[in-house]
């Protein structure tokens, strides 16, 4: 392990984090500061790109807001600001990176869903 | 004057307790350890020398340097060499203006925690060497247009001088030349992280010259 790593890993990693998957429809809690007060946002859509880096990976959310408007946020993964991510389905895809959604609206821009059998608790 | 010596180790990006995202460089600084102090008695000016970076090799050091270190014993024939303890063989040897030798002991060393976090540090290093640069790249200088006409003027650095009068090109006009490979600091950089244990300082922004490279880091004169 090199030491820049070291570094990175001694930062606090967001705990219970999901597994996310392209193609999973999450719903992300973000903290949110507004002058002294504190509110949690959240934002539902597919998860569009992953992209790794250790403490720095980060990923892409993208939903369809009003008047058919696309909306594409990325996050970091491990940043205190979020407050937790929930997988509502996972689908299947047949890539990483979902980037030709961006040119679908409508029907076309539906994922099947992949049943996934859940961990017994 | 608070300096260290240190290693440039990489880049990465850090959290603070916001949640903000700062890009940082991570410096291997120290262990320093003290091989000399200059007395305005002795030496003319006080200073503290500091050393850095154990180098292994056999005959990375010449005999002169390893006697400095005290890395050689006094024995019968060479009865006057230097007895210095705690010091390895050091490969970088930086001196530190200091108004209190003093305090500082031969042999003793400094570690990274002689800096704070929150601490404004200026960090000096040798950049990289960008070879026989352009204007662009080495001046600044604006890109010509590149349509309209303007066949392979892109890059090119335009007019150098008026006509008649003056009759020559100005000195220090600016032009295209070797770029690089110099001394340079950046100051006024933010620490953001000190870990004692392991000697690494995290500050914000970038620092000068490729990973691996000796830097100097001491105290911001912007503070």
């Amino acid at each position: 392990m090199n030491l820049v790593e070291s570094i990175e890993k001694s930062q606090t990693a967001n705990a219970n984090l999901p597994t996310l998957q392209p193609g999973d429809m999450v719903r992300v809690h973000q903290k949110i500061v507004e002058g002294d007060r504190e509110r949690v946002q959240v934002f539902q859509g597919t998860v569009i790109r992953l992209r790794k880096g250790g403490m720095n990976a980060s990923f892409t959310v993208r939903r369809i807001a009003t008047h058919n408007v696309g909306v594409e946020r990325t996050y970091l993964l491990h940043s205190p600001r979020i407050e937790k991510i929930e997988v509502v389905r996972h689908a299947r895809v047949r890539r990483a990176q979902l980037y030709y959604f961006r040119k679908l609206q409508g029907k076309s821009a539906r994922l099947k869903e992949r049943i996934v059998a859940k961990p017994a608790a | 004057m608070k300096k260290l010596i240190g290693r440039k180790v990489g880049m990465t990006q850090l959290f603070d307790e916001k949640g903000n995202v700062t890009g940082v460089t991570v410096i291997e600084a120290g262990p320093n350890y003290v091989t000399q102090v200059k007395t305005l008695a002795r030496d003319g000016y006080n200073a503290v020398q500091l050393g850095f970076g154990e180098v292994r090799k056999k005959g990375a050091l010449t005999r002169g340097e390893l006697g400095h270190l005290g890395q050689l014993k006094a024995n019968d024939k060479h009865p006057k060499r230097r007895a210095l303890s705690g010091v390895p063989a050091v490969g970088t040897l930086v001196e530190s203006r200091s108004s209190k030798p003093a305090e500082a002991e031969e042999g003793g060393t400094l570690k990274c925690d002689i800096f704070a976090v929150g601490d404004f540090v200026d960090v000096t290093g040798t950049m990289k060497g960008r070879g026989f640069a352009g204007n662009i790249k080495r001046h600044g200088f604006h890109r010509q247009k590149k349509t309209h006409g303007a066949s392979d003027r892109e890059r090119a650095p335009g007019s150098i001088g008026a006509g008649t009068t003056p009759g020559r090109v100005e000195k220090g006009q600016k032009m295209a030349g070797h770029y690089g490979n110099t001394r340079v600091t950046n100051s006024h950089l933010k620490v953001l992280m000190v870990d004692a244990e392991r000697n690494l300082i995290a500050v914000a922004g970038s620092v000068p010259g490729a990973n691996g490279g000796i830097v100097v880091i001491q105290e911001g004169r912007k503070q």
